[in-house]
């Protein structure tokens, strides 16, 4: 439980970069673009496309990510489902991107949360439930940190 | 304790009822069958049926003492979870590395 310490309420990754919006949204929604940083893919940014991402296997993972776009707000909001595993034995993601103006250029933030199968229809829902999930997680962590 | 299967962790987490259990179990310590069924405001069989999904992911340990089983919670079986933590934290800031300098080669 090493990591217990650095662990976060939920996955969240934030960076600012010094370029304009209508760029990264681009860099997040063209396919070829995305392939540059992601992984090679067939997407594209309508609500309710089914896409893949692939790359090489690797330990525990066969390299294949499943998805489907939930939420397109140019420039502001991407939303997609994020499956490892196959629809079956597998874990079912959401990924959200949020782009923001800002002084040095733009603030992306990416959230990854998780919900179950079964409440695939239920995603504000679930997404909720993840994050109360994340705030017990951190007391539960820490009560199991002391001697 | 072998780790559990991490799917296991995620789905036996994902429900708001079973994670309240486990979460009862954290703050109360061990706790009978009986005291978690008052507690969940579900019927018997379900809380048992919540508990063995719980016990499948290593989050729980039981022990019988008479009539009455006792439950206690096991934070380290969430291990798989924070280990996923890491795992995908390191994945997305290298994409964001890769991102920047993509942006940097792009048309304006």
């Amino acid at each position: 439980m090493s990591a217990a310490a650095e662990c976060p309420r939920s996955l969240v990754v934030e960076r600012v970069f010094p370029h304009p919006q209508e760029k990264l949204w681009r860099a997040l929604t063209n396919g070829s673009l995305l392939e540059q940083w992601m992984m090679p893919n067939n997407f594209a940014p309508v609500v309710g496309h089914k896409f893949q991402f692939r790359t090489d296997p690797k330990p525990n993972w066969d390299g294949v990510v499943d998805g489907e776009v939930l939420v397109v707000e140019p420039i502001d909001r991407l939303s997609y489902t994020w499956g490892t595993g196959g629809a079956k034995s597998g874990m079912q993601w959401v990924v959200e991107w949020t782009l923001t103006p800002n002084a040095g250029g733009t603030h992306v933030r990416m959230e990854q949360s998780g919900f179950s199968p079964e409440q695939k229809g239920n995603y504000n829902g679930a997404k909720y439930g993840w994050n109360l999930f994340f705030n017990g997680l951190e007391r539960v962590v820490a009560e199991g940190e002391q001697p | 304790m072998a780790q559990a299967n991490p799917n296991f962790v995620f789905r036996a987490l994902a429900d708001p009822t079973r994670r309240a259990l486990f979460e009862e179990l954290t703050r109360q310590g061990e706790q009978t069958v009986h005291a978690l069924t008052r507690y969940a405001g579900v019927s018997q069989p379900a809380v048992s049926k919540h508990l063995t999904v719980l016990k499948r992911a290593h989050l729980v340990r039981h022990r019988r003492d008479g009539r009455q089983t006792h439950y206690r919670a096991e934070p380290a079986a969430l291990a798989p979870m924070l280990d996923w933590l890491d795992q995908y934290g390191a994945f997305w800031r290298e994409r964001f590395d890769r991102l920047e300098k993509v942006l940097e080669r792009m048309e304006p």
